[in-house]
């Protein structure tokens, strides 16, 4: 048996009888697939939502604390009586 | 927005009705071959088909153009072969340690040979491909399907094994 009758008799054996199709398999589908749908929607909002509050937060620490000005001297004594 | 986002999904509802009646027929009996089993008592089949379904709903927006068939099947065959994987324990385990319905024609193969099968014969995904998807070289994937086809054609005779087993020990 040469390679075209081998993959023609492989592929009888398979077509066989199809199993027949559930009713509920698509109401189950799109079910899912709306979960599916929705938790990623959430877990976008979330995200984004995290990323603002982490924003917000830095804004105001940075106006608060003004870490780019240069911090008063401690070392050297205050000049004095001129 | 609210308007167009829920005529948006009820666009993708129908369309995806309409691809669930075309192809489920086809997807289930390759979901069938693979898991082997019998045709009536399918349920693994039906799950894996549900879950392949719902993922290619869920990107049914991002398809672009892309085949939703390809994508469910693709989908599909990942998770039989990851759940293989997983199921019989470890790597090498793709082996004969599920319990296929006498009555499936792939019966005899390994999950592994039976997912290379029907993607090359069944589908007829191209070797290219089926090695993409899986993730082994071509060599590979060829040379199963050559040991799968053997297999099928030419059936090991009989259970060598168990009656050389009966005839020790005449004491």
């Amino acid at each position: 048996m040469n390679r075209p009758e081998r993959e023609a008799a492989v592929r009888r054996l398979m077509e066989g009888t199809p199993p027949p199709v559930p009713p509920d398999l698509y109401p189950d589908a799109l079910r899912r697939g709306t979960r599916i749908l929705r938790r990623r929607t959430a877990a976008r909002r979330l995200l984004w939502l995290l990323t603002f509050a982490a924003t917000v937060t830095f804004l105001v620490w940075a106006l608060t604390a003004r870490p780019w000005v240069q911090p008063p001297s401690e070392t050297t004594p205050p000049l004095t009586g001129w | 927005m609210r308007e167009r986002r829920s005529a948006q999904d009820a666009r993708r509802a129908r369309e995806f009705e309409a691809f669930v009646a075309g192809a489920a027929g086809r997807l289930l009996h390759a979901a069938t071959l693979l898991t082997a089993e019998s045709p009536d008592d399918n349920p693994r089949a039906r799950r894996l088909l549900t879950l392949a379904l719902s993922h290619t709903y869920a990107s049914w927006d991002r398809l672009r153009g892309e085949d939703p068939y390809d994508r469910a099947r693709q989908d599909l065959a990942g998770r039989f072969a990851r759940s293989a994987w997983h199921q019989y324990g470890g790597p090498g385990a793709l082996g004969r340690s599920s319990r296929p319905h006498p009555g499936s024609p792939l019966a005899r193969l390994t999950p592994q040979e039976r997912l290379i099968l029907v993607l090359r014969l069944y589908e007829g995904v191209a070797e290219e491909q089926a090695a993409a998807l899986l993730g082994i070289p071509v060599e590979r994937v060829r040379a199963i399907y050559a040991r799968a086809m053997t297999t099928l054609l030419h059936p090991p005779r009989g259970p060598a094994p168990a009656l050389a087993g009966t005839k020790v020990a005449p004491s």
